[in-house]
């Protein structure tokens, strides 16, 4: 009988939502302090060893998604205003976007066209099932956003929320590497690229790089979210994805 | 802090609720940014408090993508039957859509002839 207390307080944190909801903070606390002691290394990228270290807690004990997502939501809720207040970063911005607004336009439609059509394209050639493609389509737009899409058009909300952030986590971790290996040198048009590419998450590691690359991936996220938004449900219908 | 997290909450509010009456393709919370956005220009500036709320949303917006990455385990199953073609989409997907974007904002610039104004060494 010497456990019955500690499974009592269990039966009650497992039914509350203050346990996951603690648990995922703590988690991503401690993604963060990994992330430092690496000397801010993108391979350590705090989302993805906050997730692993989530995924290996529910698994251990045994506690299904849906349980851990009634804590976390309230988290994941903030995702909303979130994206509301990228109107800050973008009108501090305004005088950079008007003059650059040529070429931030080229790019911008540039990058929702090679994104939508990379992920259709190549996860077509390789077999992926109609579903999987419409949830892979808008994978390089931030969460929320993405997810809406996904469901507008009959993909899976919540499988795109997951290549979301893997895109997410793959532009942090290979962007800067990338951008070497093309010989890049403005701070602007890498920012561009990595908020573009892989919104909230490229844009929390352009911060980490300058905050001119910080602002421009935030200016690309809140763009690229409105024009995918825009434009992919008329581009999935045309090629006969989406009905 | 409360003010400014009210105007923030009513434009998304507004933002889905208009979504919902029109039909408009765009989510919600977009919707709600240009709100926003308008408010700021008719405005014709930030006040503090709604820059330091925004700031403070902003500045965790890693944090916030935590649970929904946490769903990978719920569609573990579909991941696993067509995971080369979900990888080839993911890895090389997200390539050339940094190395498009990068290239063409470049090129733009070039035929342009003005930079960023964020050069670098």
């Amino acid at each position: 009988m010497a456990d019955a207390p500690l499974a009592t307080l269990w039966v009650y944190l497992a039914a509350s939502p203050l346990l996951w909801l603690s648990l995922t903070l703590g988690c991503y606390l401690i993604a963060l302090r990994i992330y430092r002691l690496g000397g801010e290394s993108p391979l350590l990228n705090p989302v993805a060893l906050a997730i692993g270290l989530l995924i290996a807690l529910l698994i251990l004990t045994g506690t299904p998604y849906q349980t851990y997502f009634d804590g976390a939501q309230f988290v994941h809720f903030l995702l909303g205003p979130a994206t509301v207040s990228l109107a800050i970063p973008l009108y501090r911005q305004r005088e950079r976007l008007r003059r650059l607004a040529l070429p931030i336009v080229a790019a911008l439609l540039a990058s929702v066209l090679a994104a939508a059509a990379s992920a259709v394209g190549l996860g077509a050639l390789l077999g992926a099932g109609p579903e999987t493609l419409i949830s892979l389509a808008p994978k390089s737009v931030t969460a929320p956003v993405a997810m809406g899409i996904s469901e507008k058009l009959g993909g899976l909300p919540s499988l795109t929320a997951v290549l979301v952030v893997s895109t997410g986590i793959l532009g942090a971790v290979l962007g800067t590497g990338l951008f070497r290996l093309l010989r890049l040198r403005d701070d602007a048009v890498k920012g561009f690229a990595l908020g573009a590419t892989s919104h909230g998450i490229g844009t929390a590691r352009a911060f980490q790089v300058s905050p001119v690359m910080g602002a421009f991936a935030g200016l690309a996220m809140a763009l690229s979210a409105f024009v995918t938004a825009l434009l992919l449900p008329p581009l999935l219908r045309w090629i006969g994805l989406a009905g | 802090m409360l003010e400014a997290l009210t105007l923030i909450l009513a434009c998304q509010l507004i933002g889905e609720v208009s979504v919902l009456f029109t039909g408009l393709p765009v989510p919600g919370p977009v919707l709600g940014m240009l709100l926003l956005l308008a408010w700021l220009f008719a405005r014709g500036g930030v006040p503090e408090s709604v820059a330091r709320t925004a700031d403070t949303l902003l500045s965790h917006l890693s944090l916030l993508f935590v649970p929904a990455g946490v769903g990978v385990l719920v569609h573990w199953e579909r991941i696993r039957g067509q995971w080369a073609a979900i990888a080839a989409a993911l890895v090389l997907g997200t390539l050339v859509t940094l190395a498009v974007t990068a290239l063409t904002m470049t090129a733009a610039n070039r035929l342009l002839g003005r930079s960023g104004g964020g050069e670098r060494g």
